[in-house]
């Protein structure tokens, strides 16, 4: 129904587009040339106060109305949930609204249809109410916006004001996604640590919360702190991005320097294509690539060697996620190594320096910041990385620094503690969040440090 | 005078440290360095490329054989007495595909080999069944030849992914049956037989008996219009051997089989390590060999929702969440990135606020996408209440993870345009507002266009943020709408690759191949945007 007023404040939008262009033009004679603004700026004007207030109306009713409509049930039906705790509460409400609504419904008895039918008549009166506040706001709208249209109304003035506010506040989302993060990561840790000390989940080296509690069932006693020390984790997240540096590093910036110094250009028309399609693979077909293809390899080569591969061994994991760095690496690294000024390598030439002596005492040594901080954030890209190793990974926390056994890492374990049901308020998928702060935290780390090498060590040539 | 000549060389130039030979020697080594550096670097490349090249070609042949499926012919009986028109849904039309089947095979007696029988035939086959009578009611009052999907294990085995089969050979001997059932003796005309079976993993006994277990390749004898599975075998009298086999198709006869009437199939893979029993492999063949199954274009997989049976799983159920979530991303993330970057690239003053915001947006750029999954379930499901599993969420995690793209590109193309155009409208007497949307942004679309479809095509191959808002449920049913619990490509190929059917490793990589389609669409629509109109001023 809200739906249907939304269409017909645009109707209207686009209606008082025309009148408040033909009102300009008639307030003038139709010598447009007398009007201060265009009068099409006029139209904009009449159609931004028309609808403007009013759709930010329905905004605001369409993000508040659900809780209050909500508050509203548990209201009326306090005597029948008196009894619940806070989750039947929930489910009891979500039913109701389901079942008045339209969606999935738990189960459905008498209290929860008259629930029901309360919430489809509050919702058609907030409905009303929304109708009769909407079309107001764009009737008084319009009233003052049209009185205002003259010969000498500035309303291209007013129309790029309100375009500028826009901007800015679409500028502004990018900082609200950020303080949103941040904010949400804090706040469901805050609630973690107010179970598990976080020292002891800095610094543990447990890690089973499938396990959460002491006691099962109905006897579910206190959370047991000792099994949430992320330890365990952050070793095996270190140990599968070393051996995935170890592949994409020495790989993507020998080519690279191949590719910036070396290679003819039919030679880079062919591989340039290559690394970008590489990288433009998405994380779940190289996790496909690791758990169906790469593991089982590495587990008989292994077992011809005589060597024990454990069938989520880090180092499938690890190979594959340097692959999928390898178009990282050698796109960073050729920025950086064509920045670096020509007259370098000629100087280097006119000595009777071959090519590779170029490259391994002038231009690298010239390029390492940049280097340097290249491969910060490709480290700090594998760490983040998650598909690969939720697929090719194993689940259980293993401290070990043998990449030939299953390690998890803190990717893995977010997703493992938060995919499938889960209730907002057990340890268990708090924790998740703790381990998104510490990813979020050491990432963001990185990746200031990688700007700070380049902003600090970098040499000025030109 | 001989000192004289020999301190000069033999182009008559004074030997020095940079010409002699322990010069030549240095001089030698530093080139062979260079070459060695080169082609250090050409293998870097070389190895890139063969990553890449293993990747594709992996995922190409196993996608291929998903992309048909087998379908049986029977004679399926929809006469009155079984189908009453007035109560379609009530029938069994699973039963009647069942009978028609056991009808081909009436030796098949015993209810555990009835129950393999009938699983030969997918488990939806009274779905389809239903619909085609619903859709043509013409079909009703007579037996008609239905085409009915087969189960994923036979058609694994059909397409020769189950098991390793050899074409049938002639037996250059006779061949004696003792019985035309059960389990039976046959007598070969010569010992060729036992170098056979040993050939073949048969395991040795006293007095040269042979045996052959399940851990042995099978072998088996067709003839007189039957199959016999060779069980043991042990020479017999007069150079000849003797075998003990089971009967797994009725002979129709005793009589001896003359040299070359007889043949012989070995299927290599023993059937302890395969998933399909040497009876179902000689049912699909006489099938199959009878012209009654067909491989068609594999429709099921392409047009309908995910489900558990293999054979019946299908991505489009998929694609349209993909689709939705998509068509959600783009209408969120588009205007608002071209917006930022309009305001930050041509309005925004220099100062700490617009530094704080730049700032923000490269670090946004490389916020791991996970940590956006978790923005999603805390602030849009818990905070703000909305659905799980549906598009409008996935849809709005994935615009805020595409923004720092689409503003990136939005603006190094803003700053492509020269300020020369800038000028010329603000001379004119063009407001700044005017100048930028009628002047510079038309010109910079091109490039925010490729850029907003680099950054779509990331999305679209984004998986784990939408893990984390539930999209990873098993729905079956094709999303209706924006609020619809669904799934997308991704997150189906990531819960396929889990399941352990083995028809599900194809279909996987078959759906990887459909997103790969789409992702190099979207490329090569950005490749072609940018070749046609992007200006170099």
């Amino acid at each position: 129904m809200v739906g249907y007023l939304v269409v017909l404040l645009l109707v209207l939008a686009a209606a008082a587009y025309w009148i408040g262009r033909t009102r300009a033009i008639a307030s003038v004679n139709g010598d447009v040339a007398r009007l201060h603004s265009l009068p099409g700026q006029h139209g904009m004007f009449l159609a931004l106060f028309a609808a403007g207030p009013a759709l930010l109306a329905i905004v605001l009713w369409s993000m508040v109305t659900p809780g209050i409509e909500s508050s509203i049930i548990a209201d009326r039906f306090s005597a029948e949930l008196s009894g619940m705790g806070v989750p039947q509460v929930e489910a009891f409400i979500r039913d109701a609204h389901a079942m008045a609504f339209g969606g999935l419904v738990g189960f459905a008895d008498p209290t929860k249809e008259a629930a029901a039918a309360v919430y489809k008549s509050i919702h058609a009166t907030s409905a009303w109410i929304i109708w009769a506040i909407a079309l107001m706001l764009s009737a008084s709208g319009f009233y003052w916006a049209y009185s205002r249209i003259a010969q000498a109304y500035r309303a291209r003035h007013v129309v790029e004001r309100v375009l500028r506010a826009f901007l800015i506040t679409c500028s502004a989302v990018a900082i609200l996604t950020t303080i949103g993060i941040v904010l949400s990561l804090i706040f469901e840790s805050l609630r973690f640590f107010q179970q598990v000390p976080l020292y002891k989940f800095l610094f543990g080296t447990h890690w089973s919360p499938q396990s959460a509690f002491t006691g099962a069932g109905a006897e579910a006693g206190a959370v047991n702190q000792d099994i949430f020390g992320m330890v365990p984790l952050f070793a095996g997240t270190l140990l599968i991005t070393f051996i995935a540096m170890l592949v994409a590093a020495p790989i993507g910036l020998m080519a690279a320097i191949y590719l910036s110094d070396y290679a003819s250009k039919s030679v880079r028309a062919v591989a340039k294509p290559v690394l970008e399609i590489l990288a433009g693979i998405p994380t779940v077909v190289y996790g496909f690539f690791a758990a169906l293809t790469v593991a089982p390899y590495f587990r008989s080569m292994g077992e011809s060697l005589g060597l024990n591969v454990a069938s989520e061994s880090a180092l499938a994991a690890g190979v594959v996620m340097g692959i999928m760095i390898i178009p990282f690496v050698s796109s960073l690294s050729d920025d950086v190594i064509n920045a670096v000024p020509q007259s370098l390598r000629d100087g280097s030439a006119g000595l009777g320096a071959t090519k590779s002596e170029t490259i391994r005492k002038v231009i690298l040594p010239a390029a390492l910041p940049g280097i340097v901080s290249a491969m910060l954030l490709a480290v700090s890209r594998a760490i983040g990385e998650t598909m690969i190793v939720v697929m090719a990974a194993g689940l259980a926390a293993n401290l070990t620094a043998n990449p030939l056994e299953a390690v998890t890492t803190v990717t893995v374990q977010i997703v493992t503690l938060l995919v499938g049901d889960q209730e907002f308020d057990s340890a268990k998928t708090l924790a998740a969040f703790a381990l998104g702060l510490v990813l979020f935290c050491i990432t963001l780390t990185l990746n200031i440090v990688a700007l700070r090498v380049v902003q600090k060590y970098r040499e000025q040539y030109d | 005078m001989t000192d004289a000549i020999s301190s000069f060389g033999a182009v008559g130039r004074p030997v020095s440290i940079h010409t002699d030979d322990a010069a030549k020697a240095r001089l030698k080594g530093r080139y062979r360095a260079e070459t060695w550096f080169k082609w250090l670097g050409a293998a870097a490349v070389a190895l890139a490329g063969l990553f890449l090249l293993l990747l594709l070609s992996t995922i190409v042949t196993q996608a291929i054989p998903a992309l048909r499926q087998n379908y049986l012919t029977l004679p399926i009986d929809l006469s009155a007495a079984k189908v009453d028109p007035a109560k379609l849904d009530a029938v069994n039309y699973d039963a009647i595909a069942q009978e028609a089947l056991t009808a081909k095979f009436p030796d098949v007696t015993s209810r555990q080999d009835k129950r393999l029988l009938r699983g030969l035939i997918s488990t939806g086959t009274g779905v389809f069944l239903r619909k085609d009578i619903a859709a043509d009611p013409g079909m009703l009052g007579k037996t008609v030849d239905y085409a009915v999907p087969l189960d994923d294990f036979a058609d694994l085995y059909l397409k020769g992914l189950l098991a390793d089969v050899g074409s049938d050979e002639a037996i250059s001997t006779s061949v004696t049956p003792s019985q035309t059932s059960g389990d039976i003796d046959l007598t070969f005309g010569d010992a060729a037989m036992l170098a056979l079976a040993r050939g073949h993993g048969a395991t040795e006994g006293e007095n040269g008996m042979l045996t052959l277990t399940s851990g042995a390749s099978s072998l088996l004898v067709a003839f007189n219009s039957g199959t016999v599975k060779l069980t043991a075998l042990s020479p017999g009298a007069n150079g000849t051997a003797v075998a003990k086999g089971t009967v797994i198709e009725a002979l129709d006869s005793t009589a001896p089989a003359a040299s070359g009437q007889a043949f012989l199939r070995v299927i290599d893979t023993p059937e302890a390590s395969r998933k399909i029993s040497d009876k179902v492999i000689v049912w699909l063949d006489t099938l199959k060999s009878a012209g009654l199954i067909e491989s068609r274009f594999n429709s099921i997989f392409f047009f309908t929702g995910a489900s558990r049976e293999p054979e019946l799983a299908g991505v489009w159920g998929a694609v349209v969440g993909s689709f939705l979530t998509m068509i959600v991303t783009l209408a969120i993330a588009f205007p608002i990135g071209v917006s930022a970057a309009i305001y930050l690239e041509e309005f925004a003053p220099k100062n700490r606020l617009t530094t704080i915001i730049e700032v923000n947006i490269n670090n946004l750029a490389a916020v791991p996408s996970i940590v956006f999954g978790l923005l999603g379930l805390a602030v849009f499901l818990n905070f703000f209440g909305l659905p799980r599993s549906a598009p409008v969420v996935g849809g709005m995690v994935l615009a805020l993870m595409t923004l720092p793209i689409i503003i990136i590109a939005s603006r190094a193309s803003l700053r492509a345009v020269p300020p020369s155009i800038r000028e010329a409208a603000l001379g004119i007497g063009a407001s700044k507002v005017q100048t930028v949307f009628h002047h510079v942004l038309p010109l910079a679309m091109p490039g925010i266009m490729t850029g907003t479809i680099l950054g779509m095509a990331h999305a679209l191959g984004e998986t784990a943020p939408l893990l984390m808002i539930g999209m990873v449920a098993f729905i079956v049913d094709i999303p209706g709408g924006f609020t619809d619990p669904a799934t997308i490509l991704p997150v189906q190929i990531f819960m396929w690759a889990d399941f352990p059917e083995a028809g599900f490793q194809q279909k996987t990589s078959a759906a990887i191949l459909i997103l790969l389609v789409f992702l190099v669409i979207m490329n090569a629509i950005a490749v072609i945007l940018r070749r046609r109109f992007e200006r170099r001023w």
